[in-house]
Formats: C-alpha cells, structure tokens, sequence
C-alpha cells in the first residue's frame, strides 16, 4: 500500500509546486514591466545586453538558418521530383521558413545559447552576492541587471528569427539553383507568388515576439530564482533550455492555430 | 559632544521557518565609533546585519537607523536611507561584468550627475586610499581575496556613507591583508567621520580595532564590553572566544539525536 | 571606448534585421511585385472555384499576369463572383475566357485567360461572360466510371 501512494504524492506535490511556479513567474513578470523605467531612460543598458544576447547569438543563428534552409532544399527536391514540380522547391523553402522553422528553431537556439547564459549570469550575480549588493546599494536589481535584460532579449529575437529565415532561403536558393539546377527565375518567382508579406512573414515575425518575451522571462526568472550554489545554478540554466524549448513549441501550436483560422 | 545612538536594535528576533535565528536582541551602535558584533559561524550574526540593512524583517522587536525605523520604510524610504549606508560583503561581492573603476564608479553614475571628470577623481581617490590606484584598470577576476575585499571597500565609501556595515570582512584572508582590511576599516571611520558596525569571528583583530564588542551565541547576545572589560572577562564564553578552546559553553557538538539512535540501535526505528 | 562598440553593434546588428526583413518582404515575399504594378479590376462569374483562394494568381499563357482580388458568392444566380485584378501592362480581348485550372495535378488553383478575337478590349469593371468552371476530380471519376459501365455491358 505504501508503495502506491508514495509516487501519487510526488505526482500531486510537483503538479501543486509547478503551479506555484507559474504563478511567481507571472508576478515576476509584472515585476519587470514596473521596473522598466530605466531600461528607457538609459537605453545604453539594454544596448548592452543586446550586444550579449543577440550579436554574440549571430553566427550559430546564421549557420544553423543556412544548414536548415540546404537541408530543407535537399529533402524537398527529393519529394518534389516525383510530382514534377522541382520549381516548387523555393515555396517549400521560403514557406516552412518564414511561417514555422524561422520563428521556432530560431527560438529554440536563442533559448539555448542566450537564454541559459543569461540565466547563469543572472543566478552566479545572486550567488556571489553581487544582486544583494547592488539592492544595499539603492540599485534595485529589477531595474538594473533584469529589466534591460528582458528588453534585449524582446528586441533581439525577432531579429534574429529575420536572420534565421533570411539565410535558410539563401541556403534554400544554394542547394535548388545552384547546385541541383533549378531554374533562377521559377524558383524566385514561384517564392513570390507564394509568400504573403502580411499572412506569412508578419505572422512569422509576431510568433518571434512572443517568443523572445517567453524565454527571457523563463530565462531571467529561473536566474533570479536559482538557488545561491553551483548545483542551484546549474539546475537552473537546464531548466531554461527544457522549459524555454517546451513553452516555445506549445506556443507555437497555438499562435499557429489562431494564425490559420484568421487567415480563413 | 554627547553621545548619540546612530543604530538602535529593540529586542529583535527573527526565524527562517521555524526556525529561529534571532532571539530577542538589543544593542546600541554610537555615532562615530567601530563596534564589532561576534560570534560563532551560525550564530545569527550576518542575519542581524541584513534586518539593520532592511534586507529582512524582523518577526518581532524594531531596528532604527538615524531615527527612522528600518521595517516600516516603503521601497523608495529604504533606498533614500540606504543611499547613506553601504555594506561590505563578506567577499567583496563585485560586479564581476566590469572593471576596477567602473567598480567603485557604480554607485556615483546610479546616484549623481556628476560630470566624468569629477567622478573619475573621487574614483581615483578612494582607491588611493585603499591603495589600489594602480589596479583601475583590471577585472575583480585578476585580484587576490584581500584586494578584491579593498576595492569593495573603496566603493562601500565611494558616497562618504554614514554607516558602513561589514560582514566578516577577515574571513579567508592572509594575516598580512588581515591587518591591512583592520587598519582601513578604523582609518577610514574616523577620516569619514561615519560609524562602522564589523561582523566577524576574528577576535584578535576586532580587539584592535573596534570601540566595542557585543558577542551573540544562539540568538542571544551572551556578553559585551570595551576590547579592555573583554581581555579582562572572567565570563566562560567570552574566556571560550578569546582563548579559542573547542569546546566549552559552545559545545563542539550540534545537538543531535542519541548517538545509538541514529545508529540505529535504539530498535524500531529503521523503517521511519 | 567600449561604449562606442557598443553603439556600432547594436547599430550593426539592428540594421541587419531592417535589411532581412525587407529581403523577405521583397525578395521572398510579394510586397515588392504589388506595389510596382498597376492594376486594373474585371469580374468574371463560375459556377464552381474548386479550391481558388484569394490572392491565387491568374495567367494567361502560363504568364502571372494578375491576382484574385475578391471572391464573393452571388445568392441571385448562386453563382462565385470573382474579382480579378489585372496587370496594367496587360490588356486582353472582351471575348476572353476565364478558367479555373490546377497546376499538375495537386498544385495550386489559378484562373487561366485565354484571349479571345475581339478588337475591343477588356477595361475597369467589365465582365468576362466566358467562364470555364474548376473540374472537380470526384466528378470527372464518377462521370468516367459511369461511362465505362455502359460501354461493356455486362457479360453473362
């Protein structure tokens, strides 16, 4: 009998703490917006984090969006040629890129490489004491260290996501006109006729705001919530990558859905 | 001049949880002098430190810093009041993310407008006073424990506070940058005219040092006195501290459980 | 110093996606043919659009000379009321007809002009009164399937 209430209590208390979670994340989320006043007021401090978050995110962004956009390129030929439509490949491409791959796989990289170094930065700043020195100071540490953070990241991912899409067509074009020879003018033309500016590309764009405001808020939070030791630290940076990547992907199934039913 | 009172502790206690950390403590910090609270490690002596700093409240009992009571100030009356004291963190505490300078300059760019030239002299003077000017340039990861520990100095009086808290300014150093950190903490007391309350275990060098001397054991404080009544103590717990025996009325044991009991061997108790 | 870098990065890296976005607006995208291009309205009515979206391109010898502005259901002849919008470079005889086609087989639907004789020419809110309506594949299997059945009797 012991046996069998034992994992349904470890069940019921990591669902009750999970939600708890989620609830001193949402507060702590309102704690960043009322904080934000510096952020604007000095934007040299979010310049900054930009610089650290997004420039230094550059090259596994614009590599990774070029590999993606070959492979893509490839595999899509390959499925093409049995209908005969090889000058589809620059639709394919440019559509799973803009609409779904851009965003997404642009998230999920920016959650592993900026989320969990803002992450450790942030906890390793809590664990040398450097946040409760900072708040002995007058600074409050919401404004000074998280805050610009947070806006960084917002301005960052977008942009990146653009990047991302922007190199894997370039990719795309590489792989289908270049080396398989498809033909420069149907490729493009097609891609054209195809892509919408304001269903596919804003859409695209929209998705990547939400998800940068979701993995800089996991990210800053799991940060300032780690526990002040290495082991705390680095529980926390993993916890950001699993849970940025999870959030990200079921957010994606809902903007997607919301997407599709407004587009008709 | 009389003597005034700048921190006043009323009967404060705390507890993490249930836990209890503080119990009912009182102590008076003068205007203008160094006082050293002891204790052993786990005493409650940090925690005392953060409820003066308004870090934590107490469950019980009031702090008053310059006649305001720390507990009952919203954010923006703790940050006035905290912009004329600063704290000292047990090592250093940094910014790791800047350099020497930028160190010391942070507190001077987040509360003055002063112009960078101004800021870059008042920079270079607190760390010629700490003896550091040559370092400007470096990152707190490049410097020793004892240096890092004088940097900080520099930016906890870079403002010319009225209180400088420090917690365990000694701990982990060299007998040499030991002695250093004691004569700055005293030298720049009196130059600054602020008042210093010091944290620490180290009973040699706080008897130095300090004005006076309050010495916490399990919450409670368990004597005091000028560096003179407590050479001279016959009280077993400060005769314990100052002579350094392991144990006495600080036991060396933390109390446990009967040894056999956890050895399992009182019977019965294995599947608990 | 360092604030300068700064600034340049920032700067850099904020122009990029200025510059990616408007690649894929212009480039990838369709912001860049729209807006280059007059156009001008004709309206053409079928009995079945099949799978024709709006925004669908219209061609005329495989060309893409327009795009389906408008699709509207007509509930007097119960008919598809679809707006085209022309390229203004492009001008077509009134007698032309407008079918709907598939591209491939499973490839996308598109309206497909096919120039008529007349002198006269289409303008601004004529009506194409030639239409060819979409085959529905389901139809054409069964219309087939039928025929067959009726070729061979059936043997004792």
């Amino acid at each position: 009998m012991l046996d069998v209430r034992k994992p349904l209590m470890r069940m019921g208390h990591n669902v009750v703490s999970g939600v708890w979670r989620v609830g001193s994340m949402a507060r702590f989320f309102g704690l960043v917006l009322a904080s934000s006043g510096t952020s604007f007021n000095r934007f040299r401090l979010v310049m900054r984090e930009v610089y650290f978050t997004g420039v230094l995110s550059l090259i596994i962004i614009i590599v990774s969006g070029l590999f993606v956009g070959m492979v893509l390129g490839l595999q899509g030929f390959q499925t093409l040629q049995r209908y005969g439509a090889t000058e589809s490949i620059g639709v394919l491409v440019a559509l799973s890129l803009v609409r779904e791959l851009g965003p997404v796989v642009a998230a999920l990289l920016f959650a592993s490489r900026a989320g969990s170094a803002i992450t450790a930065e942030i906890g390793l700043m809590k664990t040398t004491e450097q946040l409760t020195a900072m708040d002995m100071m007058a600074v409050s540490p919401m404004a000074r260290v998280i805050a610009p953070r947070f806006w960084a990241g917002i301005i960052s991912m977008p942009i990146l996501s653009l990047l991302f899409s922007a190199m894997g067509v370039f990719g795309g074009y590489v792989v289908g006109v270049v080396l398989i020879g498809v033909d420069n003018g149907a490729f493009w033309s097609q891609m054209q006729a195809a892509v919408d500016f304001r269903y596919d590309v804003l859409n695209g764009l929209v998705k990547s705001f939400v998800f940068g405001i979701a993995v800089t808020v996991i990210a800053t939070f799991e940060g300032y919530d780690a526990p002040a030791t290495a082991e705390g630290v680095s529980g926390a940076t993993t916890r950001t990558v699993v849970t940025s990547a999870l959030v990200i992907l079921a957010l994606d199934l809902v903007l997607t859905a919301f997407m599709l039913r407004a587009d008709h | 001049m009389p003597e005034q009172t700048l921190v006043d502790v009323e009967a404060v206690s705390f507890s993490y949880g249930r836990r209890p950390i503080l119990k009912g403590i009182s102590m008076k910090v003068p205007r203008g002098k160094v006082v050293a609270i002891m204790g052993v490690s786990g005493s409650g002596k940090t925690t005392l430190l953060r409820v003066i700093g308004g870090q934590l409240h107490p469950s019980s009992g009031r702090v008053s810093v310059a006649g305001q009571s720390v507990a009952d100030l919203d954010d923006e009356g703790l940050y006035r009041l905290r912009r004329r004291m600063s704290m000292l963190f047990q090592f250093g505490a940094l910014f790791t993310d800047m350099t020497v300078f930028e160190n010391v300059a942070f507190p001077l760019r987040e509360h003055t407008r002063l112009p960078e030239t101004m800021i870059r002299d008042l920079v270079l003077m607190k760390l010629e006073a700490v003896g550091l000017r040559g370092l400007a340039r470096l990152k707190p990861a490049e410097l020793s424990g004892g240096m890092a520990r004088r940097v900080a100095l520099a930016r906890a009086v870079v403002l010319d506070p009225m209180l400088v808290m420090y917690d365990e300014p000694f701990a982990g150093l060299d007998p040499i940058a030991l002695a250093v950190i004691g004569q700055l903490i005293r030298k720049l007391n009196d130059a600054l005219g602020a008042t210093s309350i010091v944290v620490t275990h180290d009973v040699f060098e706080s008897l130095q040092i300090v004005d006076y001397l309050y010495f916490i054991a399990d919450g409670v404080i368990v004597g005091e006195g000028t560096p003179d009544e407590v050479r001279r103590s016959e009280h077993p717990y400060l005769r314990q501290f100052v002579q350094g025996v392991s144990d006495g009325p600080v036991p060396f044991h933390y109390p446990a459980a009967p040894w056999a009991q956890d050895v399992g061997l009182a019977g019965g108790g294995a599947h608990a | 110093m360092e604030r300068t870098t700064i600034d340049l990065w920032f700067g850099a890296f904020v122009t990029a996606g200025f510059v990616a976005l408007l690649v894929l607006a212009l480039r990838v995208g369709n912001l860049g043919a729209e807006r280059a291009t007059e156009t001008y309205r004709v309206e053409a009515r079928f009995d079945n659009i099949g799978g024709l979206k709006v925004r669908g391109p219209v061609r005329s010898a495989g060309v893409l000379v327009g795009r389906v502005a408008d699709i509207h259901f007509d509930n007097e002849r119960f008919q598809a009321r679809v707006t085209l919008a022309l390229d203004a470079r492009y001008t077509f005889p009134k007698d032309t007809t407008a079918s709907i086609l598939t591209s491939g087989l499973l490839g996308e639907t598109y309206v497909g002009l096919d120039a008529g004789g007349d002198d006269k020419k289409l303008v601004a809110g004529d009506r194409i009164t030639i239409t060819q309506s979409a085959v529905v594949l389901e139809k054409l299997i069964g219309q087939f399937l039928f025929s067959k059945a009726q070729e061979d009797p059936p043997r004792k």
